[in-house]
């Protein structure tokens, strides 16, 4: 393995553009995603509050937007959700955090395939670029939701914006899988093949575990989307009939005859599934990682760590019936999904009990990683724990498309994940950038942030309860919705003081990078490999040393060694694992 | 800092239980026979996911605060977890999230797997951009031919469903944009969809099930109460998805009756 990996070192580049624009070097292309997604997410998050305006004062006219109309509002949360999902949830833990420090953890010197990095990361901000042309063409961005479901997302005379707005919707999520596809291969290769010596599987840092199962998550599922989005485009502009049958929109017969709206949702949800733990596993192993650090212990149960997130991606393969119980699939196979549902909720909880396992009886030392990775932990439970109403289908009659699942999704697969992006921002921040973020404000940004998310998602579950349907642009038509107008109210006050707190987040971050006090070489006593290499890291990551592993990554609170920890590179010992 | 935590992570938990305890916002009142299962499984659901939410958050607050790094700490607990503990653990979450589920199915293949009797009512539901009509058979039982070629949904009525008038089963077919059932009696629900998918929300009733182009879905349930209840749609379906709301009107046997007679009265 050693040897592989010298075999794809490369000299460190000279010029700006190939240092900094078209770089080969798994940590600027690391950095690049991470800003990449840090653009994506204000984009995200200025829609949802236009959303959450728009949902209180359905006429308010607003400076640059004006006024906000129901196909508006749609357009606003098909492009929130989709931007949310591939560019923040997939694009930072994974292309982000995942390409800066997994061969760093694994002590490699790069990815496996620099080219295919760059290539990777450059086609994802292509596919981003696209998506936001959709907002600016005649008749704007889709209305069709982010799960894009036909014949609606099938026929441009369905609505305003499913035009060209919607193929550019489309081929954006196409080009945005075919660099994840690239992003996934390179992933997997490197974790296989360049480990340095000693690094076993089962001595990698959780985080590299969890960005490998990712990684091999993406290459299943993104492979069906993107041959379910080439179909779809085939359907608006070649006169198939994949999706569509014969359908009468405003009295006129459309051409398509014969086509199933089901086999979309299949082809979706077959991706869309894996996709919610593509958001979430790098989180977990983030979690684990900060957990362990700084409650200085080892952590709880390592390999039932290992294998609850090998079950949560096998098992994230066979649920995606779970989102269709109410489409007209057969009642008996939404029995099968649902069992199965179920059983994903075992690993879980694995993980959860490991995770308190792994503080009990520890040394909590509360910087702001470790706030945010406990935030993760409540998070986690409070979103995981409405999963057993979603996955039985009885329930689902009363809860399938309101609030409560909007609750349910942005709790687990939104915040949690975002938590963890938090915590893995302020873990790293001294190793990338060379400096400390500030503590004071980030233990500011945090109580506003964990308070404020559970102030805006937890009465979604109250919303979806009493009936409160999603995707309604207004309240206004139905009488028994009206009268939950007051959970609305409360949502977007706590919306806009929990977006106002997200400004302390990126001036922490900007003035740190420039300003904030220099960071040691290893600020958190942590054990992994990226703690034994300099701040920041050279070039080829160790500068010219290999690394040679002697112990697991979780090794805190040794009895007997010198320091309360020993890194991964410390010589052997007996008394250590 | 470990007191802060532990004081937000407790109040989080105790508001959020607070509103499902005390039922701020509810389930509207049951008026079907499904509601009274569907109901005790969503509430059997919340009780035992809730001693599991109070248990977990409550747990990692007390864990943050009780175990903070002091100078007079003991030595932390060097141990890499215990096997045993997984076992109990995983054994204990399988057999309560398997056990709740199976529970549920129960109710689920009584809505979902019978038809509906032979005396049930027959009614079509049939949702468009942005309406929804009903088509009962009328005195023959059976629904007349319909055809997308004759679809106007500006017009209304028999014509937006595209109901073939020439055809003899046509004949006697009442098509309103309001839906009244007889109480206590069986509904046979057709769906269809003309344009894109819509989804047949009648919260009162809990029944919902998507409207599907291509497709005709057959459905059945029994009201229970005498009253209106609002239908919503609940699948995305375009920009007036919101307002793409209707009326169903429970109303005695002889209402019924009366009505029905009154409808096929207007047609002659």
């Amino acid at each position: 393995m050693a040897t592989s990996a010298t075999v794809h070192a490369h000299a460190a580049p000279q010029g700006f553009i190939r240092k900094y624009i078209f770089s080969l070097d798994h940590k600027v292309i690391g950095i690049q995603y991470f800003f990449l997604a840090l653009t994506a997410v204000w984009v995200g998050m200025f829609l949802s509050l236009l959303m959450r305006i728009h949902l209180v004062w359905p006429n308010a006219v607003l400076p640059l937007v004006g006024e906000i109309k129901p196909e508006t509002y749609l357009s606003l949360l098909t492009m929130h959700g989709t931007i949310m999902v591939f560019f923040v949830l997939t694009t930072a833990p994974q292309g982000g955090f995942g390409n800066y420090f997994l061969p760093i953890q694994i002590g490699a010197p790069d990815m496996a395939f620099p080219v295919l990095n760059m290539l990777s990361f450059w086609t994802t901000f292509v596919a981003f670029v696209v998506m936001i042309c959709a907002f600016f063409v005649t008749g704007g961005a889709p209305l069709h939701g982010w799960t894009g479901y036909a014949p609606l997302s099938a026929l441009p005379s369905a609505g305003p914006g499913e035009g060209l707005g919607a193929d550019l919707w489309i081929t954006s999520i196409a080009i945005f899988c075919i660099a994840s596809l690239m992003g996934a291969l390179n992933f997997i290769t490197t974790t296989l093949d360049l480990r340095a010596k000693g690094m076993t599987m089962m001595r990698m840092p959780l985080t590299v575990w969890s960005w490998f199962i990712t990684a091999i998550l993406g290459l299943l599922a993104f492979g069906v989307l993107l041959s379910a989005g080439i179909l779809l485009l085939m359907d608006r502009n070649m006169g198939t009939s994949f999706y569509v049958p014969l359908v009468v929109v405003n009295g006129q017969i459309m051409g398509h005859r014969g086509g199933s709206p089901l086999l979309w949702q299949h082809l979706f949800w077959f991706f869309g599934h894996p996709e919610v733990y593509i958001a979430i596993l790098p989180g977990m192993g983030v979690a684990s990682q900060v957990l362990s650090t700084f409650s200085r212990k080892p952590i709880f149960g390592y390999k039932a760590m290992v294998y609850a997130m090998l079950a949560i991606g096998f098992f994230g393969f066979m649920v995606w019936g779970h989102h269709m119980f109410m489409s007209g699939m057969s009642p008996y196979s939404a029995f099968a999904f649902s069992i199965l549902t179920m059983c994903i909720g075992v690993p879980s909880a694995i993980k959860t009990f490991n995770w308190l396992g792994t503080m009990y009886k520890g040394h909590i030392r509360f910087q702001t990683p470790m706030l945010y990775a406990i935030g993760f932990v409540s998070l986690f439970v409070s979103g995981g724990l409405s999963g057993p109403f979603l996955a039985q289908p009885v329930l689902d009659i009363q809860l399938h498309d309101t609030y409560f699942v909007v609750g349910h999704f942005h709790l687990i697969m939104g915040v949690a994940a975002i938590f963890g992006m938090f915590a893995a921002t302020y873990y790293w921040f001294p190793k990338m950038f060379g400096r400390m973020m500030n503590e004071m404000w980030g233990r500011v940004h945090f109580f506003i942030t964990l308070a404020g998310t559970y102030a805006i998602f937890m009465p979604m579950h109250y919303l979806g309860i009493a009936g409160g349907t999603r995707r309604y642009s207004q309240y206004t038509e139905v009488a028994y919705l009206q009268k939950l107008m007051p959970i609305h109210q409360f949502m977007t006050y706590a919306a806009i003081i929990t977006i106002a707190a997200q400004f302390i987040f990126v001036i922490n971050l900007f003035w740190s990078m420039f300003k904030g006090p220099k960071a040691s070489d290893n600020p958190w006593e942590a054990t992994t490999l990226e703690w034994t290499t300099t701040t920041p890291p050279p070039h080829d990551n160790f500068g010219g040393k290999t690394p040679v592993v002697n112990h697991g990554p979780y090794e805190y609170g040794v009895p007997g060694a010198p320091r309360d920890y020993v890194m991964q590179t410390d010589p052997a010992t007996s008394s250590v694992h | 800092m470990g007191l802060a935590l532990m004081a937000l992570i407790w109040l989080i938990t105790l508001a959020s239980t607070y509103f499902f305890v005390a039922k701020t916002w509810w389930l509207p009142i049951g008026a079907a026979e499904a509601a009274h299962f569907i109901d005790g499984q969503l509430a059997l659901t919340f009780v035992l996911m809730g001693i599991v939410f109070l248990a977990a958050q409550l747990s990692l607050g007390y864990i943050v605060w009780r175990y903070r790094q002091q100078p007079n700490s003991p030595p932390v607990n060097y141990s890499h977890g215990n096997t045993k503990l997984e076992i109990v653990w995983t054994v204990l979450t399988t057999v309560l999230f398997v056990g709740l589920n199976l529970m549920g199915s129960r109710v689920w293949a009584s809505q979902r797997f019978d038809q509906a009797g032979p005396g049930a009512v027959q009614v079509e539901v049939t949702g468009m951009q942005f309406a929804w009509y009903f088509r009962y058979p009328g005195p023959d039982g059976k629904y007349g031919a319909t055809s997308p070629k004759l679809m106007d949904p500006s017009a209304g009525g028999e014509a937006a469903v595209g109901l073939n008038t020439s055809d003899p089963a046509a004949k006697d077919d009442v098509v309103t944009g309001t839906m009244y059932l007889p109480v206590n009696r069986e509904v046979d629900v057709s769906l269809r969809a003309v344009d894109v998918i819509h989804s047949f929300f009648v919260p009162s009733l809990r029944f919902k099930q998507d409207a599907v182009p291509g497709l005709n879905i057959h459905m059945h349930f029994t009201p229970t109460a005498v009253g209106e209840y609002e239908i919503a749609c609940a699948e995305l379906c375009g920009l007036g998805h919101y307002k793409m709301h209707g009326m169903v009107h429970v109303v005695s046997q002889e209402d019924f009756d009366k009505w029905i007679a009154a409808r096929e009265a207007e047609k002659q």
